[in-house]
Parts: structure tokens; C-alpha cells; sequence
């Protein structure tokens, strides 16, 4: 479970504060598909990155599982990230010189598995990805959807706790988008925790919870019966 | 995972050193990933960079060392000989030379001696030619040897240096063999210090004076060598040279002693010193007897061409800093991506640090073939003809892998440094790319 308590997170550029977040405190039970909708600068992504760690906010705090976890020193917010949390980036962001089965072990490695337990661990989540026999291809040999799947694939190779996706479908057309929409659907349906970023009302209406934020608040957040 | 992490997300010294060696493996295979999915030309470039980084840093002062150490080697050869005796300071040449001579020959490891009388004089040229008394004499002042020519020919090789005309026999009367350095037309440099006689041939007649004597003698051969106490000279038979000195006794200036191969100078030169020829002679090995500036200038060498190296080395850091800095700065969206999705930073400038040390071992391994496979054998076969010294390369083993270690540990540095600077960069910037 992640709760978010007043967060703020400002940002200055010469003598003006721009405030991306202005104290906003939610919670986000397991197993939840959320999504976080609102018009481009309301700090989607902004929220986005404190939740997953990748950068810190100037007050409030986050606290997932028990652990609050802007009191982790550097090296542990990598661990944790790595042992807990996936992302789903909008322009896919693999590796280029990686084959998409090398892509997607780099997690798994760096968690200590044997080559041999990361390399199954890896095609096996290709598979369900729809990627199975994609392997051996480097990023370069795959469409835009395929690296997308990709990327997913790292993200819950690992079986994190969460997974974050920011706009994971920006870059695609309908129905690859569509496609990629259905990974995460089925992967919410085995009861993972997803957070994803989308300013299309078509995407955001296929998940169970939807936040909409304006100039770093919450104007809405409705649960959706589905 | 233990539970205590899980809890508290807390990293314990245990987990600490476990993300360590597991960062070690994964650095290798990004590395290995990179290297052998990167340009190829890229990585021939820098490896051809590295290799001459490697040669620079042996072959240089290898060159200069080798310079001087040739020179002392042909000092060796065509002069002193394994042992070299010679007068004591005060003397003009050795007492009891018989006696001295005698200890020497008997000498379990000596394989031929060859003994040398030396006196001071001066060789004239084209004297009749010379008409009025105002014209320019043609004349240097010399060191004529006397010497058995068999003798002398077993010990330094002489015969071998003759460029000109013949070499002497035991008989010879009236013939010189004069050192290339005497002539203008080997040495054609004008200083007051270094004068050389003009248009003489073999064949020629010139007049050498010595003891008071003159007497007119054909130039039988000339000797080309960059030893100075060979140039210089003018060579005759020890029995006419004997006769213009007057050394009824016997006694001569030098004595090269050629030992056995395998032979130990010190042995042969104590084994002399304890026969009691001490009180006659200077007794000396090679080493020793070498010129002590020819020593001085090895040192110097040596010094300068570390010098050189170390530019050598400061450059090829440089080298592999701005390459891997390129490409950490290139790929930074790449570390920004790695490290926000778990991947330590030690992993990733280890992968840096194992790129750098592949360059700096395959320039090293290219270099050291190349160097001990073709370069050091080239050289002692063809040496570098240097006006004092046929210069070989000096490369010792122990020499190359301590300068191969510390091109290592260079290239370890520059490898990491920029790795570092880039990795430590704020991962979501290096991400979004601003
Ligand atoms: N690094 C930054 N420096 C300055 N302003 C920023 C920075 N990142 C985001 N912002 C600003 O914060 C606001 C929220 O941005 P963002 O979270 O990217 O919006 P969204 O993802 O909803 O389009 C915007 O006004 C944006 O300009
Ligand atoms: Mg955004």
C-alpha cells in the first residue's frame, strides 16, 4: 500500500517558484490500477517521479509498505527501486547495444539471480508480454509497440510490488496502444499494483481509479465501477 | 531478502559487499555487451592509440638507454675486452709487462689476450706538397697503437672494421692502419680541437712522428668504428712500434683479455689481483672500465626517457579519460535509465573501468608482440646508426610489465574518473535528458 501524505515539490527558475505539486495526500491500496489524467503541466509526471523514487519531493512524505521512504540514503532508494518498484517509460528507454531478453535481465541480475534463472525469468515475462520470440532482437530490430512490450517485460520480470508508467502510450498508435493497454489489464487482473500516467480519457476509463490533477492539486479522484 | 530489510528498506555491510561483487559481474557483462556491440573501427582506433601509448612508453627510453648501452657494448667488443688491464695512474705503461702478460694467458678462463704498446704522436699528410712554410700543415696529433695483429684481430674483431685497403700482418713494416676519424673525408667537421688530415688515400705515404722518430709509412687500411679509442688511433706492429718506443723491456700499455664465453669478468680479475699484478697494472672488468661519462650519460638517458614516458602516460590517460567521458557523456541517458531501474552505480563504472583496462590490455598485448616479436630483434639486427653508437633497444621483461602495470593502473583511473562524474550525475536529469 502506498500513502502519500502533503506532498510538495517546487521548482525554481531564477527568481520565480513554480510549485509542480502543492501538498497532495492520497492513498493507493494494493492491487489497484490508477491513473492519473490531467492537461499537460498539471505534474502528472512530477508526482509521477516522487512516487517512484526517482526524485525528492521538498516536504511530505511517502510511505510504501511501512517504509517511509525518503528517509533511504541513495544506495537504498536504488535498491529498493530495483527489488520494488518497475517503470514503464514513454519512449521506452532499453538499452540499445541489449537484446530485448538482455534488456529485460538487467534487473534481475543486478538482484543477485544466476544468468541461467534471470534468462527464464526474462523470457518468460517476453512471453506474456507477446514477445516470445523476440529474444535475440536488439531494440533497434523492433517496432515501437514491440519496445514498449520490452519494457514492461523489465518492469515485471522482477514482480514488483508497483509499477509505474508514464504516458506508456504517447508514442503509439491505437492499436498498439490499445495492445499495450491490454498487458496492463491483464497484469492488474493477477493483482498488480499499477500507477500510470495518461491524458487520454479512452485509456484512463479502463482502469479502476482515476485521479485528475490541475495545477499540482487533485480536483477529482473517482473510483470507477467496472 | 532478509526481514528485517523488508521492514525498514535499510541496506546492512553484509548486503552491502553482496551488491558489490554482484555489481563486479554485471559491470563485466555491460562491458562485454558494449565492447563487442560498439563500432568496431571506434575500438581498433583506441587500441592502435593504446599499443603506441605502450611503445611510446617502452621503445623511448629503450631507444635512449639503448643508445649509449650499444656504445658501451662496441667499447666492450672492439676495445676492452672482457678484462682490461692497463697502466697504473702515475705510469707510462706497465711494469713487468712479461710477467703480467704471462698471468693473464695462463688463466683458466681466458680464451686470448692481445696486448697494446701506445704512444703519443702525430701523423703528417701531403708534407711534399707543402712548399712554402706558411701553408696550412696536414697534420693531427694521435695515439699509435702497436699490437699483434692476430692477437688483436681474436680479442675486438678488428679485422672486421676495415673499410678500406687491408689489414696488417705480423710482418708488416712501415704500414699503419689509420681510424676513420683522422681523415676529413670520414669526419669532415672543422674545430680547433679536432683537426683530420685532408686527401689521404690508402696507399699513400704520411710521415708519423713519435719518441722524437719520424719515419715515413704507407697507409695500408683504414678502420671504421665508433669506438674512439679505434677512430682515433693509428695502427702498427707491436715489434715496429716497440723498436720507435724503445720498450726493450717489453713492457706494454694495455692488455684486453677475451675470456672463455660464460666466464666471469670479476673471477678472471681477482683471480689476476691475487697473482700479485696489482702492483704493476690497473686491472679491470668491462664494467669498469667502461668511461665513467659513458655511465653518467646511460643514467641521464634513463631519466629523460621516463620523462618521455610520462608524458607518453599523461597523454594516453587523457586518451582513454575523453574517450570513455564521451561515451558516458553520450550514453548518459542509458546510465540515468540503469540506475533508475536498480542498477548500482558500482556496476555501472565498473563496466567503465573494465572497457578502459580492455583497451590498455589489448594495446598491450599488440605492443608487446609487436616489440619482442619484431621491433627488438629488428633493431639488434639492423642497429640505429647513431654518429657515436650503433644504438640497440633496451626492453627487459621486468621493465615492460612494470611500465605495462602502470599503464594499467593509468587507464584505470582515467577509465573511472569520467565514469564516476558522469554516473553521479542526478538520475532523473540523466533520464529525461536536461
Ligand atoms: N525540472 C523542472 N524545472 C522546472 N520546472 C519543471 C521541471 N519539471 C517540471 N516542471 C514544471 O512543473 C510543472 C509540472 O510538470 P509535469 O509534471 O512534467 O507535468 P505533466 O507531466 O502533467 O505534463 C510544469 O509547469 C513544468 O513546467
Ligand atoms: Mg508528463
Amino acid at each position: 500500500m502506498i500513502k502519500v501524505e502533503k506532498l510538495v515539490k517546487s521548482f525554481h527558475s531564477g527568481d520565480s517558484e513554480l510549485v509542480a505539486l502543492k501538498g497532495m495526500s492520497f492513498e493507493v491500496p494494493r492491487g489497484q490500477f490508477l491513473s492519473v489524467t490531467g492537461r499537460s503541466g498539471s505534474g502528472k509526471s512530477t508526482l509521477l517521479y516522487q512516487l517512484g523514487l526517482l526524485d525528492d519531493p521538498n516536504s511530505g512524505n511517502v510511505i510504501i509498505d511501512g517504509i517511509p521512504v525518503f528517509e533511504l540514503n541513495a544506495r537504498e532508494k536504488t535498491q529498493f527501486r530495483l527489488e520494488r518498484l518497475g517503470y514503464v517509460f514513454q519512449d521506452y528507454a532499453l538499452l540499445p547495444e541489449l537484446s530485448s531478453l538482455e534488456n529485460v535481465m538487467l534487473p534481475l541480475l543486478m538482484m543477485g539471480f544466476t544468468k541461467a534463472v534471470a534468462k527464464e525469468k526474462s523470457a518468460q515475462a517476453l512471453t506474456k508480454v507477446g514477445l516470445g520470440d523476440k529474444l535475440p532482437n536488439l531494440p533497434s530490430q523492433l517496432s515501437g509497440g514491440q519496445q514498449q512490450r520490452v519494457s514492461i517485460a523489465r518492469a515485471i520480470a522482477h514482480n514488483p510490488q508497483i509499477i509505474f508508467a508514464d504516458e506508456p502510450t504517447a508514442n503509439l498508435d491505437t492499436e498498439t496502444a490499445d495492445a499495450v493497454l491490454k498487458t496492463f489489464e491483464e497484469l492488474h487482473r493477477e493483482g498488480q499494483t499499477i500507477i500510470m500516467v495518461t491524458h487520454e480519457e479512452e485509456y484512463s476509463r479502463r482502469t479502476d481509479r482515476v485521479i485528475t490533477l490541475s495545477d499540482g492539486e487533485i480536483v477529482s479522484d473517482i473510483l470507477q465501477k467496472k | 531478502m532478509n526481514q528485517s530489510k523488508y521492514r525498514t528498506g535499510k541496506i546492512s555491510f553484509k548486503e552491502r559487499i553482496k551488491h558489490t561483487v554482484i555489481s563486479i559481474k554485471l559491470g563485466f557483462f555491460l562491458a562485454l555487451k558494449q565492447l563487442s556491440r560498439s563500432n568496431k573501427w571506434t575500438t581498433v582506433l583506441i587500441i592502435f592509440i593504446m599499443t603506441l601509448t605502450f611503445l611510446n612508453l617502452v621503445v623511448v627510453s629503450g631507444i635512449l638507454v639503448g643508445l649509449i648501452e650499444g656504445s658501451v657494448n662496441a667499447v666492450k667488443t672492439r676495445y676492452l675486452s672482457d678484462v682490461i688491464v692497463s697502466t697504473l695512474d702515475e705510469k707510462n705503461y706497465i711494469k713487468n709487462s712479461p710477467f703480467v702478460i704471462n698471468v693473464a694467458k695462463s688463466l683458466p678462463w681466458a680464451e686470448r689476450t692481445s696486448s697494446r704498446y701506445l704512444g703519443s704522436g702525430t701523423v703528417e699528410a701531403n708534407y711534399k706538397t707543402r712548399i712554402k712554410d706558411t701553408d696550412k700543415v696536414n697534420s693531427v696529433g694521435t695515439i699509435i697503437a702497436g699490437i699483434n695483429p692476430d692477437d688483436e684481430d681474436v680479442v675486438t674483431g678488428i679485422k672486421s672494421l676495415i673499410v678500406e685497403g687491408q689489414y696488417l700482418t705480423a710482418t708488416d713494416y712501415d704500414q699503419v692502419l689509420l681510424g676513420h676519424n683522422l681523415l676529413k673525408k670520414y669526419l669532415p667537421i672543422e674545430s680547433p680541437g679536432f683537426s683530420t688530415l685532408s686527401d689521404v688515400e690508402v696507399g699513400d705515404k704520411v710521415r708519423i712522428e713519435i719518441n722524437g722518430n719520424v719515419r715515413e709509412v704507407y697507409v695500408k687500411g683504414i678502420l671504421k668504428s665508433k669506438v674512439d679509442e679505434v677512430s682515433r688511433r693509428v695502427f702498427m706492429t707491436d715489434t715496429q712500434l716497440r723498436g720507435l718506443l724503445g720498450r726493450s723491456d717489453y713492457n706494454v700499455n694495455e692488455i684486453s683479455i677475451l675470456l672463455k664465453p660464460g666466464s666471469d669478468p670479476v673471477v678472471a680479475r681477482d683471480a689476476m689481483l691475487a697473482s700479485g699484478v696489482g702492483q704493476y697494472a690497473k686491472v679491470q672488468t668491462f664494467e669498469e672500465g667502461v668511461p665513467k661519462f659513458l655511465k653518467d650519460i646511460k643514467d641521464t638517458f634513463a631519466i629523460l626517457g621516463n620523462v618521455i614516458s610520462s608524458i607518453g602516460l599523461v597523454v594516453a590517460s587523457i586518451t582513454i579519460f575523453i574517450v570513455i567521458f564521451i561515451n558516458a557523456i553520450t550514453r548518459r541517458k542509458y546510465i540515468g535509465i540503469l540506475k533508475g531501474i536498480g542498477i548500482h552505480s558500482t556496476a555501472i563504472e565498473f563496466a567503465y573501468i573494465v572497457q578502459s583496462l580492455f583497451y590498455a590490455i589489448m594495446g598491450t598485448l599488440i605492443g608487446v608482440v609487436f616489440l619482442f616479436g619484431f621491433l627488438k630483434p629488428y633493431v639488434g639486427l639492423h642497429p640505429i646508426d647513431f654518429p657515436f653508437s650503433d644504438g640497440i633497444l633496451v626492453a627487459t621483461i621486468s621493465g615492460v610489465l612494470i611500465r605495462s602495470g602502470i599503464l594499467f593502473i593509468a587507464t584505470l583511473i582515467a577509465g573511472y574518473i569520467p565514469a564516476k562524474i558522469v554516473v553521479k550525475q542526478n538520475t532523473l536529469d540523466a533520464i529525461l535528458g536536461r
